[in-house]
């Protein structure tokens, strides 16, 4: 294949167009009668001029340069990349979902308040919640939804708590989610199990405690049997307890959040429920809630009035709006499509499958690294590449070795609390062999690690590009493209020649 | 027995084998940590799984009880809006190696996406007159929140003034995040249908972070945005300005304009309404404030052998970073909306996103004048881009109803967010032709005269 490096605006050229619009049928406007002059744009944005197709093999070309999910196996750790499936596209570009108003008519968007009405519902039952909100665009913003909703349930019985709970293998969107809802951040840490230590966490449970923060299974793929113990401490001392649904693929049909004592909920739709992950999102956040935290759930809220869907913003407790319009609605639709692709059977049979490919992927890989918790898992596991790094070999250079055998290296370096951390999730969308020929290529890395370390640590020699310079990128940054900039580009590659 | 689910693979002879692996007898072995009281008895109470024939068949029936913009010629606008979106869009985006990949922290195999964000970095600097933009956020509305914050933690000040011709979706959510981060939000009242410069001075002061306004405002008026910068900047406030991108095409930037950030929706450029989401947010900021911009950021770079690519970088900024010190939580943002927007804006181009701007401000004029002539009261005092407020006899509830008889989506009730009753935002967009504007007229004067 020919290697293809420009920019969209280095194969511009002045004159060529990429669009049609018809004939104006009025009379066109003298912007200098209208607006004042230095409102008046007076040096055009320099947007590229491409031709359709040069538009077309551009992006085509791009997208050359990308792995997704469609071209092979995706292992990525607390991100759930599992198929994408392609109805779920379909229904969304309908266009009676895909060219409506928000603010239409509520007699012209029945069926998309039903399709989310019919959302709430089904994610309610499946989280083990008594309502949910669809509206918080990803799950970041879903746990500050969340913490937003503790923060007024709190201040309506005259409390002001300023403690938010997090043990140390949390996903770093918690503490930081905690910050922005403005509360401080209690680490606690994990027990030599992994799991959080219920003496620590005993410890710094008091009645300045709004809320404990917990992801479970947590990011090690450990599920945290004193689950109920947790909940009785946090809810004893007048807190509420926080599920980070990130790991919500483990579960679903087993067990719930709700049964485990969590008050409030979010999932990652974009996750567990198919919506596509888009390069970054969009995702969709939704959050359920115990009745407790009815009242200050964000509006508007989609109900039923008779055979009539409708939007109620009439909540005087609510913390208001989080996002605008109705949350991500294209994000919901495909999770709703999804969910009801699969049904209350095919979502056990989902987390069932989840679980054992983990647990299978991981016991074939344990002999070749160090498992610090080896144990039953759940969606997901870790491994350490600490006795690769005794080599001399990284975690770093064992996933860029993976990019030569054109897999997605799993997450690394995370959880913080496990050494040259390899975190992987294989999702139950993946057959058998995909985890056979997966397992083959890691033990061969683990074999180069010992016997050729070189074209590990050199990795990776396939791909389109080498390692960058992540150092060159942060101290001086070129965050766009100029034309002074492709001058001096172009320079370099002169030279280079 | 072949298997019942199309996206798991399993068969019984796979199970088999991984048990075996395991040493196990069943599945439920692997669930034996979560304790049997928590354990959920009998299935889900949701309902069975659907075939994909039944469930498309389903799907079309419920977005079939929806009127789309296909069936019938809209004048919604108010911050959402019926574009023309070029054919190209859909089909790039649609790629799967785009949409079913994760946020490019693998730079070796994510060049594809990250040059595509680097360009749509330098397509919103382009057009804001901004010299750092970041790779999305969820939308125009949280963007402005995200604004206000960083205007707070940057000056350590604690108040924000935002002016009521500001969306007022985007308003909420400032109000609702300012509770979490514990500064003020004050309100400027209007003069008619722009900002009130008189009592935005009165109400600026030193403790003052940023004056937030939008352009063209809510009302579609065009604000004065270098009045409004002398009055923040004698205060040492920043200058936050919402911003419609396809307005931008003829408007002078607010870069130019003194802004120090520049936030609002890609919408209007290459995304479908989708009932108001997912759209896309950009943030855009003054270089100084690079570093304490919300979000992901891609930078170019050089790989060993010195060959040009593209890296998440300042990534010291962010929340899997600076956990509990962290200004912003936003992790996941629109990158494939992004991606849209930045190909719309390629096809669209230099020119052709002018000449779609200028439409837009032609069928409108055309719009207000067909009302004017027939006795309808306009009542924006400034210039004004694709939407303005009609005044009407009676209130825009029962106008609407028989709009919709007629096979017409109405404009957007201005009683509703500020108590202005029998006003009409109207937004006219390069989809709507001569006909269909002429007919709404008729309709609308019938209606009142009827």
């Amino acid at each position: 294949m020919v290697e293809y490096n420009d920019l969209i605006f280095e194969i511009s050229r002045s004159g060529r167009v990429g669009y049609s619009l018809p004939k104006s049928d009025v009379e066109s406007i003298d912007l200098q009668d209208r607006v004042p002059k230095h409102l008046i744009r007076d040096e055009a944005a320099e947007l590229p001029e491409v031709a359709e197709l040069d538009l077309v093999r551009h992006y085509t070309a791009l997208s050359n340069k990308n792995h997704g999910l469609d071209n092979g196996f995706y292992p990525l750790g607390s991100c759930t990349m599992k198929y994408n499936p392609k109805m779920n596209e379909v229904v969304a570009r309908l266009s009676g979902l895909s060219r409506i108003h928000p603010y239409q008519p509520i007699e012209t968007v029945q069926g998309a308040l039903e399709i989310l009405y019919n959302l709430q519902e089904e994610l309610a039952v499946i989280t083990g919640m008594d309502a949910v909100t669809l509206q918080p665009s990803a799950g970041a913003q879903g746990e500050w939804t969340g913490l937003m909703m503790i923060k007024a349930y709190h201040e309506q019985k005259g409390e002001k708590r300023t403690k938010v709970l997090v043990p140390d293998s949390a996903h770093g969107t918690n503490p930081a989610s905690a910050s922005v809802a403005g509360f401080n951040t209690v680490t606690i840490p994990s027990n030599e199990n992994g799991l959080v230590n219920l003496e620590e966490l005993k410890k710094h449970v008091d009645g300045d405690t709004a809320a404990l923060m917990l992801t479970n299974p947590n990011t090690l793929g450990l599920f945290e049997k004193e689950i109920a113990e947790i909940a009785e401490v946090v809810h004893e001392a007048g807190g509420l307890l926080y599920y980070d649904g990130a790991n919500a693929n483990a579960i679903l049909g087993k067990t719930t959040p709700g049964s485990m004592g969590f008050d409030v909920v979010h999932l990652n739709l974009h996750k567990t429920f198919t919506g596509p992950h888009g390069g970054g999102g969009p995702g969709a956040g939704p959050v359920g809630v115990k009745e407790i935290l009815i009242p200050y759930m964000p509006v508007p809220r989609v109900e039923k009035d008779g055979d009539q869907f409708v939007l109620n913003s009439n909540c005087p407790l609510s913390i208001g709006r989080v996002k605008g319009y109705h949350g991500n609605f294209g994000i919901l639709v495909r999770a709703y499509t999804y969910i009801r692709t699969m049904g209350n059977v095919g979502l056990r049979e989902v987390s069932e499958g989840a679980v054992l490919h983990a647990n299978y992927l991981r016991k074939k890989l344990e002999p070749y690294f160090e498992s610090p918790y080896s144990q039953i898992c759940k969606h997901e596991f870790v491994l350490s590449g600490s006795r690769q790094k005794k080599l001399g070999v990284r975690t770093l250079d064992m996933a860029k070795r993976l990019l030569d055998f054109g897999y997605h290296p799993p997450t690394i370096y995370f959880p913080l609390n496990v050494e040259e951390c390899l975190m992987i999730e294989p999702t139950e969308t993946e057959s058998k062999e995909t985890m056979d020929a997966f397992a083959d290529v890691m033990i061969q890395i683990a074999k180069e690690v010992e016997e050729n370390p070189g074209i590990v640590l050199d990795a990776p020699h396939t791909t389109v590009i080498g390692r960058l310079d992540e150092v060159e990128a942060a101290r001086n940054p070129i965050l766009r493209y100029t034309k002074e900039e492709a001058v001096l580009e172009q320079g370099k590659e002169i030279v280079k020649a | 027995m072949s298997n019942t689910y199309r996206y798991l693979p399993d068969t019984e002879q796979d199970k088999k084998e991984m048990l075996e692996l395991l040493n196990m007898s069943s599945i439920e072995e692997l669930f034996a940590d979560i304790p049997s009281e928590l354990r959920l008895k009998g299935e889900l109470n949701i309902p069975e799984a659907d075939s994909e024939p039944t469930l498309i068949k389903k799907m079309k029936k419920l977005a079939a009880r929806n009127i789309s913009a296909d069936q019938y010629p809209t004048f919604l606008g108010a911050g959402t809006y019926d574009h023309y979106i070029p054919s190209v869009v859909d089909h790039m985006i649609s790629r799967s190696e785009f949409y079913t990949a994760y946020t490019p922290y693998q730079p070796e195999i994510s060049q594809g996406e990250l040059q595509a964000i680097f360009e749509f970095q330098t397509m919103v600097s382009e057009l804001t007159g901004m010299d750092v933009a970041n790779s999305s956020m969820y939308d125009g509305f949280t963007s402005l929140a995200e604004a206000a914050s960083l205007a707070v933690a940057t000056t350590r000040r604690s108040k924000v003034l935002v002016s009521k011709a500001v969306h007022p979706e985007s308003r909420a959510i400032l109000s609702t995040v300012s509770k979490g981060q514990g500064y003020t939000v004050e309100e400027v009242s209007l003069a008619i249908d722009v900002t009130d410069l008189e009592e935005l001075k009165q109400q600026i002061e030193k403790d003052t972070a940023a004056v937030i306004v939008q352009y063209p405002n809510f009302f579609g008026s065009i604000e004065d945005l270098a009045e409004i910068k002398k009055i923040a900047e004698e205060k040492g406030a920043l200058f936050v300005v919402s911003s419609n991108p396809l307005a931008l095409a003829l408007l002078q930037s607010p870069g130019k304009l003194g802004a120090d950030i520049v936030i609002g929706d890609m919408q209007p450029l290459g995304i479908p309404m989708s009932f108001g989401g997912p759209h896309c947010g950009y943030f855009a900021v003054k270089q100084k404030y690079m570093r304490k911009i919300p979000g992901r950021i891609v930078g170019q770079s050089h790989d060993d052998k010195g060959k040009r690519g593209f890296v998440l970088t300042l990534q010291a900024r962010e929340q899997h970073i600076r956990r509990d010190k962290a200004t912003s939580n936003i992790c996941s943002n629109q990158a494939l909306n992004a991606l849209a927007s930045s190909i719309c804006m390629s096809a669209l181009g230099k020119h052709g996103i002018r000449q779609m701007a200028q439409r837009n401000f032609d069928k409108a004029d055309y719009m207000a004048k067909s009302l004017g002539k027939k006795g309808f009261n306009i009542l924006n005092k400034s210039a004004f881009f694709n939407e303005f407020v009609v005044e009407l006899p009676c209130s825009v509830k029962e106008v609407s109803s028989k709009l919709l008889e007629a096979g017409f989506i109405g404009g957007y009730d201005l009683s509703l967010d500020y108590g202005f009753d029998n006003q009409m935002l109207i937004a006219v967009t390069e989809q709507r032709s001569k006909e269909e504007i002429d007919q709404f007229v008729e309709v609308l004067e019938a209606v009142v005269n009827g």
